[in-house]
């Protein structure tokens, strides 16, 4: 392939493993005092005691091993003075599922860390799994507490009132790509992908902004950005967040950490996000994109794009001339069909590249003619939909407390309650698959080999995380098995080492560990 | 005023392709969502796009008019309880 100056350049990109990371907003109904913090170990301790797809061991779960945490590296290579390094709390409930998932209370919420999926469908299949284990969460949780009282689970962004919490993402690149290039390309994308990834959200929580500023807008996030890269994600978020903490071969990857999406409760959504910026990221490692495309001010083109309901307002570059959001996806779009057709998909997430392509262009054809089209597809449309025809037969204000209600009520958890649920979205994934995915890892990652252990052999497990799982299987010394290639441990090459060991000493004599 | 950027979408003449594919071995335009049709293809599909726009406002009709059972009793309370901590 040729790369922007015209030369043949060595191809780099990486197969995409990518994940999703997904805070969810708690509330303790009926509590004198409700505590999130509380609620939430609640909440989790509630489902691990109840499901046998756990492990066994003492609180019925396989606790995190935090060993190899370092989320204050900077992906960088320095750590600018001023910067808050994120602090890893090990006291609190942290749980690794037989699907593969990390099960936790970060800060004061539920988070929910998907297993390594190969692919942006794989990843839809995970994300839903993850809605189901957080709803079974609630009904574990009402099951233990006083009559009169619930824990709720929200699939928001934030809660109207200034305060976010995040659903990242995570994208596996090569460690060889320069970083600054990296942020160069997932600005531009991450500005303009707003339009089809937007979860919706009324009014507006910018700092300084009155809630009224702004009817509705496109994400719940946008509000929340102050800086364009950075450390941080909990004050001053940037929008390419540097992170460098690989959990997995750091000579070789890195984990590009993505905290500027919404969660979708629509699949479409959450197939694009991850799909789209699969393969744009695959592209940017091969340097198969044709120029460079800065924003005036990046920040500023963020917030504007989820203000305009319009999709048409120009934006600024730094060389004085303007672009739409949609033109940006397009011109995105148009380059990675060209670099598949030229160089397969193996490197962009799989054949379901393919699928990804076209629903990326049968949206921004939609958006293009008539967004209200999408109404079945994307959250932000869906929502709007409902919340415009509701306050137009009501005569209500977009501020009026019964349509924030209905914002907020929109990523509601509970089936019975949830409105995202009423306003026909489309489903890419089936509920048999999904409802497999609670307790079944994904075959096409290392995941595979992690939740294998966890049904098999869980009483001989000490402590697992993304890339090692440490056994105690009766010998002298804890037996540490390093998990450091992504893609290594899945089905194809360990599936029938686990049908042949009948205990975890045998595999760990068998892996020569 | 900025001049307007030469970026163009990946090109009318790419969608133009895509809309000869579209069409199946029996000539029939495909599904829609299948794939990105084209206007054109929309276009042609005139009565079926209406027609699918006028079930949405039924369904949505519907909607409203059984989503009260269903909606936070007290709106106002619910609105000023629902209060995060920030995460991440």
């Amino acid at each position: 392939m040729r790369g922007a100056g015209g030369g043949r350049v060595r191809r780099m990109a990486v197969a995409k493993t990518l994940g999703i990371e997904t805070e969810y907003g708690v509330v303790h109904r009926g509590a004198d005092e409700a505590n999130p913090i509380a609620a939430s170990s609640l909440l989790i301790n509630a489902y691990l005691a109840r499901c046998d797809h756990v492990a066994d061991s003492g609180s019925g779960a396989v606790g995190w091993d935090f060993i190899d945490e370092s989320p204050g590296n900077d992906a960088r290579g320095f750590t600018p003075a001023g910067a808050l390094a994120p602090e890893v709390e090990t006291h609190l409930v942290n749980a690794v599922l037989t699907n593969g998932a990390r099960y936790y209370v970060d800060h004061a919420h539920p988070e929910l860390s998907s297993p390594e999926c190969a692919d942006a469908r794989t990843a839809v299949v995970y994300d839903r799994a993850a809605e189901l284990i957080a709803q079974a969460s609630m009904s574990a949780a009402g099951a233990l507490l006083p009559d009169g009282e619930d824990i709720v689970l929200y699939k928001n962004n934030s809660d109207g009132k200034g305060n976010s919490y995040g659903c990242h993402e995570n994208y596996l690149v090569d460690r060889s790509t320069p970083f600054s290039r990296i942020a160069a390309w997932a600005i531009a994308h991450f500005v303009t992908r707003q339009i089809y990834t937007g979860a919706g959200k009324v009014g507006s929580e910018a700092p300084g902004a009155r809630l009224d500023d702004v009817d509705y807008q496109l994400t719940q996030r946008a509000d929340f950005f102050e800086e364009e890269i950075g450390l941080e994600t909990t004050l001053k978020r940037p929008i390419v967040n540097t992170r460098d903490e690989p959990h997995a071969d750091a000579a070789k990857y890195r984990r590009f950490h993505v905290i500027v999406g919404d969660a979708n409760m629509s699949e479409t959504a959450t197939f694009l996000k991850v799909g789209a910026t699969a393969a744009v990221l695959a592209l940017v490692e091969d340097d198969a994109l044709p120029r460079e495309l800065r924003f005036e001010s990046p920040v500023a083109a963020l917030r504007q794009v989820s203000r305009d309901l319009t999709l048409s307002e120009p934006l600024r570059l730094d060389d004085g001339r303007t672009v739409t959001a949609l033109e940006v996806q397009w011109e995105l779009l148009g380059c990675c069909r060209k670099y598949v057709e030229a160089n397969g998909a193996a490197d962009t997430g799989g054949d379901v590249t393919y699928e990804v392509l076209d629903r990326w262009e049968a949206v921004l054809a939609g958006l293009e003619d008539d967004p209200m089209e999408l109404a079945h597809q994307l959250d932000w449309v869906a929502k709007y939909r409902l919340l415009d025809a509701y306050r137009a037969r009501h005569g209500l204000e977009w501020h009026s407390d019964r349509l924030r209600a209905m914002a907020i009520q929109y990523h509601d958890l509970r089936p019975e309650r949830s409105l995202a649920g009423r306003v026909g979205l489309e489903r890419i994934v089936g509920d048999a698959e999904a409802a497999r995915a609670v307790s079944e890892p994904p075959a096409d990652t290392r995941a595979f080999f992690r939740g294998r252990c966890l049904q098999r052999f869980a009483s001989d497990v000490v402590a697992a995380n993304w890339d090692s799982i440490v056994f105690d299987a009766g010998a002298d010394t804890l037996r540490r098995v390093p998990m450091m290639e992504p893609m290594r441990g899945t089905r194809d090459h360990v599936g029938t080492l686990f049908d042949d060991c009948p205990s975890a000493a045998e595999l760990l004599r068998r892996l020569g560990a | 005023m900025a001049e307007r950027s030469q970026i163009r979408k990946p090109a009318p003449e790419k969608r133009a392709a895509r809309t000869e594919e579209a069409h199946d071995a029996s000539g029939r335009p495909a599904v829609e969502e299948t794939s990105g049709a084209s206007k054109a293809a929309r276009t042609e599909e005139a009565p079926a796009a209406s027609e699918r726009a006028a079930e949405i406002k039924t369904e949505l009709d519907d909607l409203l008019d059984e989503i009260d059972e269903v909606l936070e009793a007290n709106a106002e309370d619910f609105v000023k309880s629902y209060i995060q901590k920030g995460g991440e």
